[in-house]
């Protein structure tokens, strides 16, 4: 079991107030917050070793760099990746796709397909259109049903010998809905294509095994686990990693420059050009540990306490819509009350406090199968609690009332 | 015919009289709620104003050297400050319009009100309306 109470003292931004009541932080699939294991191990960077990495002989530089490199270990443990140098250090999820469809530019050709999903984010749609307006390859879409969840069949009637790769989310950012993707990933290995998961929602929620999975590609943050911004990682398979091109030419990705020919570097270091953001990557480390430090059994089965307990009392709010309202997914209720606009709703919880996302949440093609402007989406932590999700559904209920 | 500057300070003074900022919102939803019907000819794409989270379509007509404004949104608090927009600028001329110098919405408090989409929403209205009348001052 965990206790809320004493986890919330980690996070010095949950005692904040705004609009002079206390904050409700339900924005979590957004961006987590940051306790102070995080907070420290960034600040005692720069203020104990802060130096470049890889390169120098000196002390601080051989701190800088273990500690680093550290990170990198406790990411391939964590995920089950099988070496270190399959996690390539990013700014992001975004950045790791742009990787992978710039890679593959030269490897695709205009007789070949790709595959995303309606539900995608558009961080996961944009880098394999500006791909295929490049290659002439042809992008397909499975479509979602309405209940949210991927249409399997059509999944499996797309998936024809021209695809060379599928591109689905883990767990979709909007609706929150876990996709069956070891499913997906051996119905693709089956048909020789291979997979990239988006894993920015997935990864903060459960324990994610790559090698399980046996995942082609899989991209995260850190800032949607308990790390901080601008920081992720690229997990790619050693081979695939291996026959893509570097991404940006620079320092620290060679390992012989000439003017007749410069070699690159061996992974992971090929896809790590110019200084990175250390202190970020040491501190996703540190959220990694930490969050291993509270249990990803005990988050989960917290999580989805405090899931259903909003799914259940929301239910109970008038003209209420909950969009992918089923059993598999994590703590994310998108939701419109009656014709109330997102935006509406949303100004009028903050002043409550309540920080919730309103809007399409980069996924355009979603609103436009529920054909709705947006909606307003609860995102729930570990560290949230039901009180606070009393207070929320009591300031929706005024809300909806001040709305008429 | 009461000046822009007039008008901003009666807003002001009306919005002096609410005790918190729950009698703000119920005041612009309610003047949302009441804005005259937007006419369907007019919610077209090229009326739309970018930069705001919700749609908001603006219209303006040029007669006798005045401007006339009306617009329409599907979000009803936004709706609620268009209609103080609309009382602001309707009905006066390029010249006026261009001058104007929008102070009610800070001095209603409307602006720690507004989230930055909002807020930024908000400067693309009046931007938007700004150009309509440069527009007509060039035509006269
Ligand atoms: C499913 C999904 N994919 C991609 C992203 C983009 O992540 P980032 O902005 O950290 O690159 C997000 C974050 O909002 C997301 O939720």
């Amino acid at each position: 079991m965990l206790d809320v109470y004493k986890i919330r003292e980690d996070f010095p931004i949950l005692g904040k107030k705004v609009n002079n009541t206390d904050l409700i932080y339900f924005d979590n699939a957004a961006t987590s917050q940051t306790p102070n294991q995080v907070i420290d191990v960034i600040s005692d960077y720069y203020k104990q070793y802060n130096s470049n990495i890889h390169r120098g002989l000196h002390s601080l530089s051989a701190d800088a760099t273990n500690k680093y490199e550290n990170s990198r270990t406790l990411i391939k443990n964590h995920f089950g990746a099988s070496h270190e140098h399959e996690i390539i250090f990013t700014s992001g999820t975004t950045h790791g796709i742009n990787i992978i469809s710039s890679g593959l530019e030269k490897l695709i050709s205009s007789k070949d397909e790709l595959i995303v999903s309606e539900m995608e984010h558009h961080s996961n749609i944009v880098p394999w259109q500006m791909l295929c307006e490049k290659t002439g390859s042809k992008l397909k879409v499975i479509p979602i049903n309405d209940d949210g969840t991927l249409n399997m069949d059509e999944y499996k009637s797309l998936l024809t010998p021209a695809v060379k790769f599928v591109f689905i989310n883990h767990v979709s950012n909007t609706l929150g809905i876990v996709n069956p993707v070891k499913e997906i990933i051996d119905l693709a290995h089956k048909n020789n294509s291979k997979v990239l998961i988006d894993g920015a929602q997935g990864a903060a929620h459960f324990k994610i095994n790559l090698k399980e999975l046996d995942v082609d590609y899989y991209v995260a943050s850190a800032h949607k686990l308990c790390g901080p911004t601008g920081v992720g990682f690229l997990y790619g398979k050693s081979e695939l990693l291996n026959s893509l091109p570097p991404y940006q030419g620079g320092g620290e990705m060679i390992s012989t420059v000439t003017f007749n020919k410069t070699e690159y570097a061996d992974l992971p270091h090929k896809f790590e050009a110019g200084t990175p953001n250390i202190a970020g990557v040491i501190g996703f480390g540190a959220a990694i540990e930490y969050m291993n430090s509270i249990g990803f059994d005990n988050i989960e089965v917290y999580e989805k306490e405090l899931l259903d307990y909003a799914t259940e009392n929301l239910k109970k709010i008038e003209n209420i819509i909950i969009y992918g309202d089923v059993d598999d997914k994590i703590s994310v209720i998108s939701f419109n009350v009656g014709n109330h606009h997102p935006s509406d709703i949303g100004s009028i919880l903050d002043q409550y406090g309540v920080a919730v996302r309103t809007g399409q949440h980069c996924t355009q093609p979603i609103m436009d199968h529920f054909n709705i402007p947006g909606t307003v989406r609860a995102s729930f932590s570990f560290y949230n609690t039901k009180s606070e999700i009393d207070l929320f559904i009591d300031a929706l209920k005024k809300a909806s009332k001040m709305l008429g | 015919m009461q000046s822009i500057q007039q008008i901003q300070d009666q807003i002001i003074e009306e919005f002096d009289f609410f005790q918190d900022w729950s009698e703000k919102y119920q005041y612009l939803i309610d003047l949302g709620k009441n804005l005259p019907e937007f006419n369907d000819s007019n919610r077209v794409d090229s009326n739309l104003i970018k930069g705001c989270q919700s749609k908001v379509w603006l219209n303006s007509s040029f007669d006798n050297n005045i401007v006339i404004f009306e617009a329409d949104s599907d979000a009803i608090i936004s709706k609620g400050i268009i209609s103080l927009l609309i009382r602001v600028f309707s009905g006066h001329t390029p010249d006026e319009i261009i001058a104007a110098n929008i102070d009610f919405i800070e001095k209603i408090g409307l602006n720690s009100h507004l989230s930055q989409t909002r807020a930024n929403g908000l400067l693309s209205m009046i931007k938007q309306i700004k150009i309509y009348a440069l527009a007509y001052q060039a035509k006269n």
